[in-house]
């Protein structure tokens, strides 16, 4: 590379979505097209997301639904893309009016976009208008992981949480905040923990809704498909037992880490690819049940997720054809998932009800020695922040607080 | 169902390949539309289907290859269908001009089709024209999985191996076989084994290309031989299993995507084992076959996948034997042993290599024993000449006059 050219790739390049007419003319002849297989033989979800479901979506999909909506909610935030270590990435970048708010970097994941984070952004960057106070405002930075998105996708191996990490760390670094911190949740959470053992200058501290703390005892007894470690708390038992249900609903993932190239059928098939996105767990289901009684919710006062939220997600996948770009992140991780991973910076955990296992108080706090926060909600699941906004804001301020104003520490080196 | 209908059911309906030209015309047109995703990062495929692969093949597909020269084919061949258990059968049925020939029931899998036997026909049907005796003469019955190719897709639950071999054994008491063996590889093997337990009456013996034993449970790994093997199945279950573990859960999801996109399911069909990947991948890009597993062939069994939309209700056949209603089911019922001679080939490009040691451990009835030096996973359709001379001396102990009587 040039001297120019390292120039150019430290630049940071205003960005705007403007998808060409004829992309969305040709996603709705594909969606009107579609060969469809005969209906599942069961009554319920058990083989997979069923043909009413598809049918109702694909419907909506070619006709009623409105890309056009979402990109001009795209348009009116600041949208930038820099190259990072080799690769153009592609972020939202809202500053606070609030001069003295705190830099947050916040992490996606998948089958998750930006589009995940829309409506936190006013409540996180703005707090005074969203029943919060000026010292809880952020300048708010969310990528969009490499693959994912708007974000260039990767050509040789080697992108996976830890490298998107120490990206991160140069994004912010780039943009001038010397002091911020960091939140995420599925892939995202990754990231942050990644970052947290990285523990690069000026990170000061990590909030995540999806936590891994699971001991090694027990991490081991349940890829081993053995009974639980004897002596677990009440509540250490009830993770257990969502751990295990997870790890039997995991077939997507392992088929994401085996074989994400031969997904050629979600980059050519709209509805290929909106079924691949949808059949992923929660808690509840699978499909997660907040993703179903979302495509049932044609609006949402308060700010739950509607159908047309999981469409403008599944939309931003099939116009940037990422399906298998974004696959290959389940190919290029080899870790482990929840098994605690060492981080010893401050971390700030918020335990939804509906992700993939209630993270336990006692595993959380060895997990992160420097606990900030830790807080049970009674509402939400594994897409927290496109669940419920205003809760996950919520935490987001109160797990930060305590790093705030002049209790501030200076960046740990 | 009535009686009326219960007659129509029971009847053998001939049957014709014939599809309409605008399903082919839309078939090259979506090729031809076709997205393609940005390529894999490793120079093997290991992340899966090789992009170069799937465009050559994508190319070709539209460009040079005719289906209606395998619907020539399949329409030379005497095929029928019938009605049993609620459920149209397909089958190929060539009766071997040697009066005397042995009925054979030869069961395909998955990703293939009566496609993977055709070359098999000949042969075993009409030996003394290829090179073989008139006593090594078959009466051969091809049918089509239920679900799969031209027969019908089950609508009710249960369609699993074990039910379809009693399906076979109906099918061969409605053809009026009284006296008959059984073949299979793949999910025909897993049809077969378990109608060799079923023991219907008139099944003399079986012939398998495929463990399926293998796979409910650790065998011995005493000798370099089975070592060797179950390091194999590691591999098999750590990094090629994908496909399997989906179909037999979420077959429905991945359904959407196999139905409406032709490279989608050429790309789906195609990540298998990695020995017949990288032989039907080297036909495409260096146009260097293995043996009979040519570009046409392939895509004859892709184009019937296809045009017959069975891309979901194949992988729910997966659902059917290995899901977890399946797995729940079976966990704890002991199933009782072959009891009727077994023979059985191993092939050295097969995803594992069974010892001779494992087939004695899974049959304790095994008569017939094998290793051969070519051919793989689908070896009926790489090798068809080899195959034939394999399922001739497995069953020659069973003939006439030797043929023993039916049992009970």
């Amino acid at each position: 590379m040039t001297a120019v050219a390292q120039e150019t790739g430290r630049a940071i390049r205003p960005f705007r979505v403007d998808v060409p007419e004829e992309q969305l003319t040709e996603l709705r002849r594909r969606v009107a097209a579609t060969v469809w297989p005969e209906r599942e033989t069961v009554l319920d979800s058990s083989q997979g997301v069923p043909l009413a479901t598809m049918q109702e979506l694909a419907r909506h999909w070619a006709t009623d639904y409105d890309w056009r909506r979402c990109e001009a909610r795209l348009q009116a935030l600041p949208q930038f893309v820099t190259e990072i270590d080799g690769l153009d990435i592609h972020f939202i970048h809202v500053r606070s009016r609030h001069e003295d708010a705190l830099p947050l970097v916040v992490n996606h994941g998948w089958p998750g976009s930006i589009i995940e984070q829309l409506k936190i952004i006013d409540p996180l960057v703005d707090p005074t208008a969203h029943g919060g106070s000026a010292s809880d405002a952020f300048h708010l930075v969310i990528p969009s992981m490499p693959g994912y998105g708007f974000s260039g996708k990767p050509t040789t191996t080697g992108w996976g949480p830890e490298r998107m990490a120490r990206a991160w760390a140069e994004l912010m670094e780039r943009l001038g905040y010397s002091r911020y911190v960091a939140q995420g949740g599925d892939w995202g959470a990754f990231v942050v923990d990644q970052m947290g053992l990285q523990a690069p200058e000026g990170l000061l501290a990590v909030h995540t809704n999806m936590p891994a703390t699971v001991p090694a005892d027990v991490d081991e007894a349940l890829r081993a498909g053995a009974p639980p470690p004897s002596g677990l708390t009440d509540d250490e038992r009830r993770a257990y037992d969502q751990l295990v249900r997870t790890f039997q609903q995991v077939e997507y993932a392992k088929y994401m880490a085996a074989r994400p190239q031969t997904l050629y059928g979600i980059v050519d098939s709209p509805v290929g690819l909106a079924a691949w996105l949808l059949d992923h767990n929660d808690a509840d289901g699978q499909p997660a049940a907040a993703v179903a009684s979302a495509l049932d919710r044609t609006t949402s006062d308060t700010g739950e997720l509607t159908r047309d939220e999981i469409l403008d997600n599944i939309t931003l996948y099939w116009l940037t054809n990422t399906g298998v770009s974004a696959s290959r992140l389940y190919w290029e991780y080899k870790g482990g998932f929840f098994n605690a991973k060492g981080v010893s910076i401050p971390v700030a955990v918020s335990v939804f009800p509906g992700e993939q296992y209630e993270a336990p108080r006692s595993w959380t706090e060895r997990a992160y020695p420097q606990l900030i926060h830790y807080n049970r909600l009674d509402l939400g699941g594994h897409f927290a922040a496109w669940e419920q906004p205003q809760l996950f804001a919520e935490e987001v301020r109160a797990g930060f607080r305590s790093l705030r104003g002049p209790e501030i520490p200076g960046p740990r080196r | 169902m009535t009686a009326v209908a219960q007659e129509t059911g029971s009847a053998i309906r001939p049957f014709r390949v014939d599809v309409p030209d605008d399903a082919l015309t839309d078939l090259r047109r979506r090729i031809d539309a076709t997205r393609w995703p940005t390529g894999e990062l490793v120079p093997d495929r290991e992340q899966g289907v090789q992009l170069a692969t799937m465009q050559e093949l994508a190319r070709y597909w539209t460009t040079e290859y005719d289906w209606r020269r395998c619907e020539a084919k399949l329409n030379a061949l005497p095929q029928f269908v019938t009605e049993i258990d609620g459920v149209d059968v397909h089958f190929i049925h060539v009766r071997s001009p040697h009066a005397d020939a042995l009925p054979l029931i030869m069961t395909h899998g998955w990703p293939g089709s009566v496609v993977e036997l055709l070359e098999t026909v000949g042969p075993l049907t009409d030996p003394p024209a290829h090179g073989g005796r008139a006593e090594d003469a078959f009466h051969l019955v091809l049918p089509s999985l239920p679900g799969y190719g031209f027969s019908g897709e089950p609508t009710e639950l249960g369609w699993n191996s074990p039910r379809v071999g009693q399906a076979w054994a109906e099918l061969m008491r409605r053809l009026g076989y009284p006296r008959y063996v059984a073949q299979g590889g793949d999910v025909g093997a897993g049809v077969t084994d378990a109608m060799g337990r079923q023991a219907p009456e008139g099944l003399l013996g079986i012939h398998l290309n495929l463990l399926v034993t293998a796979l409910a449970g650790p065998l011995s790994g005493d000798t370099e031989q089975e070592r060797a093997a179950l390091e194999s199945i590691k591999t098999f279950q750590a990094s090629g299993f994908a496909y399997f573990l989906e179909q037999a859960t979420r077959p429905q999801t991945i359904g959407y995507a196999l139905l409406d996109s032709p490279v989608a399911l050429a790309a789906w069909m195609l990540d298998h084992d990695t020995d017949s990947y990288y032989k039907i991948s080297r036909a495409f890009v260096d146009g260097q076959p293995a043996g009979n597993l040519t570009r046409d062939h392939v895509l004859d069994n892709i184009t019937l996948y296809w045009l017959t939309g069975t891309g979901a209700s194949a992988a729910r056949s997966y659902w059917e034997d290995f899901g977890v209603a399946a797995t729940a089911a079976a966990a704890g019922q002991a199933r009782p042993e072959v009891s009727v001679p077994v023979g059985f080939t191993t092939f050295p490009g097969e995803i594992w290599r069974t010892p001779r040691s494992w087939a004695e451990q899974s049959y304790r009835t095994l008569a017939y024993f094998n290793e051969v030096d070519r051919g793989g996973h689908f070896a009926a359709w790489e090798e068809p000449d080899l195959f034939t001379a394999e399922v001739r001396a497995a069953f020659r102990p069973l003939r006439a006059p030797q043929v023993p009587e039916p049992r009970r």
